[in-house]
């Protein structure tokens, strides 16, 4: 299993990992355990700039050899960028999850991300109990 | 805990991630199922297929038995050496099980058959069997490799003596030897060349080696799967189960209706089938955005269909399935992914062979 958890992230349950920008916005992608469990990726469909996002919602969807999978929005706002590099190269998110793999931003309500995210530490332990 | 192959150690040096495969601990991939998926189509891959049941025939009347117990006619295997693919059908039609029944003698035949349906066949086999006086022994000490792709029979070639290389040089499609300890046979699952391999457990981790060695590179279950459904074929339980004959399952051509006089099992429920056909098995081609998978509710001219396996086409770039249509269906369809109709064409398949697209895209 792969421990990769950089400390600058927070994550969830749903094993998405959310970067504050500088501006405030957020990026959102999924975690290193995340693609190793689904697998080689082959699709990606995220959504188009403006829309609005409910904390919870499904607002992309990636789909490896595997499986399809929801990837939910940790927090409300409005998408403010996908990554359109994504579409013709889905393998960026097994190559490089916390990078160039990133799936959207989001300009959250508030200016706060939703509570319920957790550390690194936090995610590291959540999957150690999965895992048991 | 599963079932193991002999090679199950090994598979985990290797780094295999492993995945239950009716009811065997078996290597879902190595690393990247699209690596391996393609090292088959452009070079070669060998897969662990030892889960698969070996199941030896023989008796005078072991020709007799088989010409009723199977679909396709083993009076089709006419010398020693030959191999065919057959259904083994119920009373009514239903599909047992989809296997390949060598000829190794003159009354000595081998069935491969599924590894989830092993139970089930045998229970079948045994007592119909008893009434022709065939022996039937499982070959549990046996272990099979597949080594598939334009180099695989190279490969395999190269770690024999010369007078059995040129034996299995010599192997014509569905031809199949004693090479030594091994029974080799020109046949796979992937719409590549290469050579299935049976051979005494205790040789198979060396021969894996010896094929590693040689720049083989170790293909998993996902690989086998997406290179199965590129070459447009069945795997039983998705497009092929008990419920459904063999002529709507895209397979009518591996029944032998003639001669008229033999009676295999499921021959009477099959003929009425092959009158009205009330559905078909066809391929489909994605033509928008989206990966196709298994169980997706199919809407075409005709009425209702299902996908009975789908995904990305790692060759084609493109997302495939096979799916169970009504009769007659237009080319135009359109499947439900997720909520959301998209649109797809049905294709003849297969989509893939011998690492070229065969549809127009």
């Amino acid at each position: 299993m792969s421990d990769n958890l950089p400390d600058d992230l927070q994550y969830t349950k749903s094993h998405e990992w959310v970067r504050t920008l500088p501006n405030g916005e957020v990026e959102i992608g999924i975690t290193d355990h995340a693609q190793e469990a689904l697998g080689d990726l082959v699709f990606v469909d995220v959504p188009e700039v403006g829309r609005r996002v409910a904390a919870g919602e499904a607002c992309a969807v990636v789909e490896s050899v595997k499986a399809a999978s929801d990837i939910y929005s940790p927090v409300a706002g409005v998408v403010t960028a996908s990554n359109a590099a994504l579409a013709g190269a889905p393998e960026l998110l097994n190559q490089a999850p916390y990078g160039e793999g990133w799936l959207l931003r989001i300009a959250v309500d508030g200016n706060r991300p939703a509570a319920a995210l957790l550390d690194a530490g936090g995610y590291a332990a959540y999957l150690a109990e999965q895992a048991s | 805990m599963g079932l193991r192959t002999p090679l199950y150690d090994t598979h985990l040096a290797e780094g295999a991630k492993l995945v239950d495969f009716g009811g065997w601990d078996m290597p879902l991939h190595y690393g990247s199922q699209l690596d391996e998926h393609h090292a088959v189509r452009r070079r070669v891959g060998v897969f662990d297929v030892s889960h698969m049941g070996v199941v030896d025939l023989s008796g005078p009347r072991a020709r007799e038995f088989l010409r009723s117990l199977l679909a396709n006619d083993v009076a089709k295997l006419a010398v020693p050496g030959r191999g065919l693919y057959s259904c083994m059908l119920r009373d009514d039609g239903g599909v047992l099980d989809d296997l390949i029944v060598y000829r190794r003698g003159e009354s000595a035949y081998r069935l491969i058959v599924n590894a989830g349906t092993r139970d089930k066949d045998l229970a079948w086999i045994g007592p119909r069997a008893a009434t022709f006086d065939v022996t039937v022994a499982e070959r549990r000490d046996l272990a099979l490799l597949a080594v598939q792709g334009t180099e695989a029979r190279d490969r395999v070639a190269a770690l024999l003596p010369a007078p059995e290389r040129e034996v299995l040089l010599g192997l014509a499609p569905f031809g199949a030897a004693d090479v030594g300890d091994w029974f080799v046979a020109r046949t796979g699952y992937t719409g590549e060349d290469g050579v299935e391999i049976a051979v005494p457990a205790a040789e198979v981790q060396p021969l894996w080696a010896s094929l590693r060695a040689a720049g083989v590179e170790p293909a998993g279950l996902g690989a086998r799967d997406t290179l199965r459904l590129e070459a447009g074929m069945s795997l039983y339980g998705n497009e092929l189960d008990e419920a459904h004959d063999p002529i709507v399952s895209g397979l009518a051509w591996t029944v032998a209706f003639d001669p008229v006089e033999r009676r295999f099992i499921g021959r009477d429920a099959v003929e009425r089938s092959r009158e009205a056909p009330p559905s078909q098995l066809v391929g489909l081609l994605l033509e928008e955005r989206g990966i196709l998978r298994s169980h997706q509710v199919v809407s075409t001219d005709r009425g209702p269909g299902e996908t009975t396996s789908g995904g990305f086409a790692p060759t084609l770039g493109r997302s495939i399935a096979l799916a169970r249509v009504p009769a007659g269906a237009a080319m135009g369809v359109s499947v439900d992914i997720r909520g959301k109709p998209v649109a797809a064409r049905i294709v003849k398949t297969p989509f893939v062979r011998h690492g070229r697209a065969l549809i127009p895209l």
